[in-house]
Order: structure tokens, then sequence, then C-alpha cells
């Protein structure tokens, strides 16, 4: 039974990262007629292109923009909003908690597609700008907002209210006993909302796709890319995009299980 | 009164930026082009009711692979020891953070007529098998990248079972097969049903994973719907029909998918 179960585990986990492999293997492939199947010598060709490719650099730096804009944003809008939400009273709760999670049930589709239909209506009406970088940011900020939210609620249900009232008891004005009791109690909260949104809107390419116009972020440029069929650089960009993302991964576990750890021996000394 | 008004920035913005479109999407549903009312667009959405119903036993049928294929992982993850346990989640997260159009692409390499899996067969003696702009291409696409969100929170579920009551029915009696079938699995259920919606709704909607697998023959809801507003055959009110009812459509199965899952809490809080 242990035997079997370990080679199913080894199994699932080829198919899951056979894909990846693959796209490794092949961007390190040295070929002219760029063949997708065929391992015809070592090169770094494609990695020096792909750094040299002006409207790859581009689309990283609009993502990344984007990114820690919208995630700024998402980030101080639902915090305020959670709190909010917080102290409702059962029914206004129930509906704002129903529009929360509304676009987290919506098919990505639709929210794209009705955005764009919004945007593009703003702009026949007031006319100004086409769809962009500006378009881009609202969207972004709105399919963030929700992560953030659902983040930061456990935290503030976690908390003692008693502590709200007594800064307040002893003089804090209710902004100053925000920042000062609230906001360090729920802050894991407030930083996981926030990573959250930072990584949704770095990988989203539906929601962007419907409500970018012209304006190029990375995922657009990838699909753009995909539909030329045959383009090795994708496989370079694959494997930088993989081993950062793995790094990433591994230094973030390696902490929690570090903090773990120290949490443990208090514990124990305690 | 200061309640209101903190949340108020974040009400305006979802009334303006959620509540706005979608009400747009339904004016534009029953709206012509003139802007006068008319049943026809949702009328026509009929006509495409076999992109529908492919769209929807796709999806069914990538959801049941996920199932079938995730739940024994979960399983093995959640009886992993916790050093192991933390690796192999992260082992499962990781293809997650890749972005999914690349994923899909890496699928294209291996399933063309002569990709790499063909390659591999044809060194092994098998024939070649034509895989890819095939409807089973599109399911595999679909499981491939939606697996993740089944194994997920199947293990979050089985790992909070707590193992005395697995032991109280072995003690009573059970034999392995009847502790899953009568313990574990019911006990699950609520991991099942957030697996099963969290893989069908964006398996039924995807039209990338159809347009990169699936060739031109396997047209999706998402490929219908894309048509319409960025594609050849522009007509936002069509599709924006079309989105109302792909939209309604998933709601109502959450709608029932929910109702089960509080049914069955209920049924199991009134049993203890």
């Amino acid at each position: 039974m242990k035997i079997l179960s370990k080679i199913y585990t080894t199994l699932l986990f080829l198919f899951l990262y056979a894909p990846i492999l693959v796209l490794i293997v092949f961007s390190f492939n040295d070929t002219q007629t760029s063949s997708r199947t065929q391992f015809s010598g070592f090169t770094l060709r494609w990695y020096e292109r792909l750094f040299e490719d002006r409207y790859i650099l581009e689309a990283l730096f609009n993502t990344l923009l984007i990114a820690v804009v919208s995630a700024l944003c998402a980030t101080v809008l639902g915090t305020l909003a959670a709190v909010g939400i917080n102290r409702l009273k059962k029914l206004p709760r129930r509906v704002m908690m129903n529009i929360t999670n509304f676009p987290m049930v919506n098919p990505e589709i639709v929210t794209g597609v009705s955005m764009m239909l919004l945007f593009v209506a703003a702009t026949s009406m007031f006319g100004g700008k086409n769809l962009g970088m500006w378009t881009l940011i609202i969207a972004h900020i709105t399919f963030c907002l929700p992560y953030v939210i659902l983040s930061v609620l456990p935290k503030l249900r976690q908390m003692n209210p008693n502590l709200y009232e007594a800064a307040q008891d002893l003089g804090c004005p209710p902004v100053r006993a925000f920042f000062k009791v609230v906001l360090p109690e729920i802050m894991p909260g407030v930083i996981t909302g926030m990573i959250m949104a930072f990584t949704l809107s770095i990988d989203d390419f539906v929601i962007s796709y419907f409500t970018s116009g012209t304006t190029q972020t990375l995922p657009i440029y990838i699909y753009t890319m995909t539909r030329r069929r045959i383009s090795p650089e994708i496989n370079a960009l694959s494997t930088v995009l993989f081993v950062c993302i793995m790094a990433l991964l591994i230094v973030i576990n390696v902490r929690q299980s570090k903090a773990e750890k120290e949490q443990n021996e208090k514990g124990g000394t305690e | 009164m200061r309640n209101k008004l903190i949340c108020a920035p974040y009400t305006v913005w979802m009334t303006l930026f959620i509540i706005v479109p979608m009400g747009l999407v339904a004016f534009f549903a029953f709206t012509d082009r003139s802007g006068a009312f008319t049943l026809h667009n949702i009328a026509q959405v009929g006509q495409y009711s076999n992109v529908f119903l492919r769209s929807i036993w796709l999806g069914a049928i990538a959801t049941a692979v996920s199932l079938l294929l995730g739940y024994p992982l979960a399983y093995i993850i959640a009886k992993a020891n916790p050093r192991q346990q933390s690796v192999l989640v992260m082992l499962v997260m990781l293809p997650m953070w890749m972005n999914f159009l690349l994923r899909t692409y890496a699928w294209m390499t291996l399933l063309e007529d002569n990709g790499l899996l063909n390659a591999l067969f044809t060194a092994i003696g098998l024939p070649r098998f034509h895989m890819i702009n095939t409807a089973g291409a599109v399911v595999l696409g679909m499981v491939y990248n939606y697996i993740p969100y089944m194994i997920l929170p199947l293990y979050s579920v089985l790992t909070k079972i707590d193992p005395s009551v697995i032991e109280a029915a072995q003690d009573l009696g059970a034999d392995s097969r009847k502790v899953f079938l009568k313990v574990v699995f019911p006990m699950s259920m609520p991991g099942v049903i957030s697996g099963i919606t969290m893989v069908f709704v964006p398996a039924v909607s995807t039209f990338i994973i159809s347009k990169m697998l699936g060739g031109g023959g396997n047209l999706l809801i998402g490929d219908l719907i894309d048509m319409q507003f960025l594609g050849s055959a522009y007509n936002p009110n069509l599709g924006s029909a079309i989105s109302l009812v792909l939209m309604v459509m998933i709601l109502i199965c959450m709608g029932i998918m929910n109702q089960f899952d509080d049914g069955e809490e209920v049924g199991g809080g009134m049993l203890l």
C-alpha cells in the first residue's frame, strides 16, 4: 500500500511537471528551424533574444507597474472595507458579503466582458483616452478587492473588540486607535491580502485581455507569442519565470518553517 | 454613521465596477444596435445550444477526472508526516504559479502530430496518435490546469478529520473500504463540493484552452463570447446575451451545490 501510494504520487507529479520540464529543456535548444521536438545542441540564444526584446521588457514593466499600483490600492480600500463590514449589522453585512463574493464566483470572462462594456461606454460618453493602462488598473483593483477583504476579515473577527474600545476609553481618537491598536493586530491578514493581490494581478490574463485596449502586459504578450505557434523565446521566458517563482516559494517556505520553529520553542519555554 | 463612511469608498467602487457593468451586460443583452428593446439576442443564444452542451459536457468530464485523480493524491498528502505534507503541498501549488498560457503552450508541444509524445510512441514501437485539436486534448488541458484547485480544498478538509473518528469506526468493526465510504468520504464532502465548483466554473468558461488545444472544431462558450467582443463576429449584443446565460447557468449551479453542502452540514449536526 505504501509503495502503491508512492508510485501514484510520482506519476501524478510527473503529469504536473513533465510539460514544464519540456519547456525548460527546449529553452536551451539550438536550432534554426525552431523545431519544438528535436534537441540539437545547447544554446543561450533564446535568453539573449528575450532580454533584448523591447516589447517583452515593456510588457514586463507594465505588468509590474499595474500589479504594484493595484495591489496597494486594493489593500487600502479592502482593509477599510473589511473594517467597515465587520462593524455592520447582520443584514447589511450579508449584502456586502454577497457583493464581495460575486466577482469570485462569476466566470472571469463575464467580469472581463462587463468591464469592457463599461469602459467603452465611458470613453464614448466622456471622450478622452482609449482603453489602456487606467482601465487595466481599475479592473485589477476590482478583482483583487474581494481577496484582500476575505484575508483581512478573519483577523478582525479574531481580534478582541474590547481592545479598540479600551484605547478610546483611554482618550485615543478613533483614527489613531485604528492605527495603533487595530492595524497591528490585523497586519498579517493585510500583508497576505496584498501579496495575493500582487500575484493575482501579475498572473491575470482573461480580464486584462478584455480591458487592455492596445496596452501589453506580460500575459497578453505571451498570448500573442503562442498565436505565432513557434517562438522559442517563450520557453526561455517560462524558464525564467519558473525559476523566479520556485525561488520565491522556497524562501517563503523556509521562513515559515523557521517562524513555526521559533514559535514552538517559545511555547516550550513558557 | 462613521461605520457607513468607512465602507463607502468600497461600496461606491463595487457599484461602479461590478454592479453597473453587470447592468450593462443585461442592457446589451436585451437591446439591439440602436438601443431598442428586443428578445432577439436571447433567442439567438438557442442556436448555440450545441456549444453550450459541449462546454458543459467537457467541463463535467474534466471535473470528474480531476476529482478521481486528485482525491487519492489529496488523501496521500493528508496522511504523510507534517514535513512531507508542506513539501508536497508546495509541489502541487508550484505549477499553479506559472502562467496558465505557458502551461497550456507546453501541452501543445507535447501533443502535436510530430510532437514529443508521438516521438516517444514511435520510439517504443507504438503507432502515432492524433491528439492535438481533439476534444480529448481540451479535457486534458482543463484537467492539467485546474487539478490543483481540486487537490488543495480536498487536502485541507482531509487533514482536519480527527483520526480518532477513523479509529472508532475501525474499533466498531468497519473494514478499510467501509471506513472510507461511511466515514472519510462523507466527512470530506465540503472539500469535494468546493473542489468541484473551483474546477467546473473555470473549465466551462475557458476560451484559451480550447483555442490552443482544441483547434477550430471544439468551440466552447468562452470562444463564442470572445468572438463577439474581440473577434471576427463583432456583436456585443449577442455576446452579452451569451454571457448573461452563462452567468445565470453558473450561479444556478453554485446555488444547487451550496444547498447540497449546507444540507450535508445540517444533517451531520442533527445526527450529533
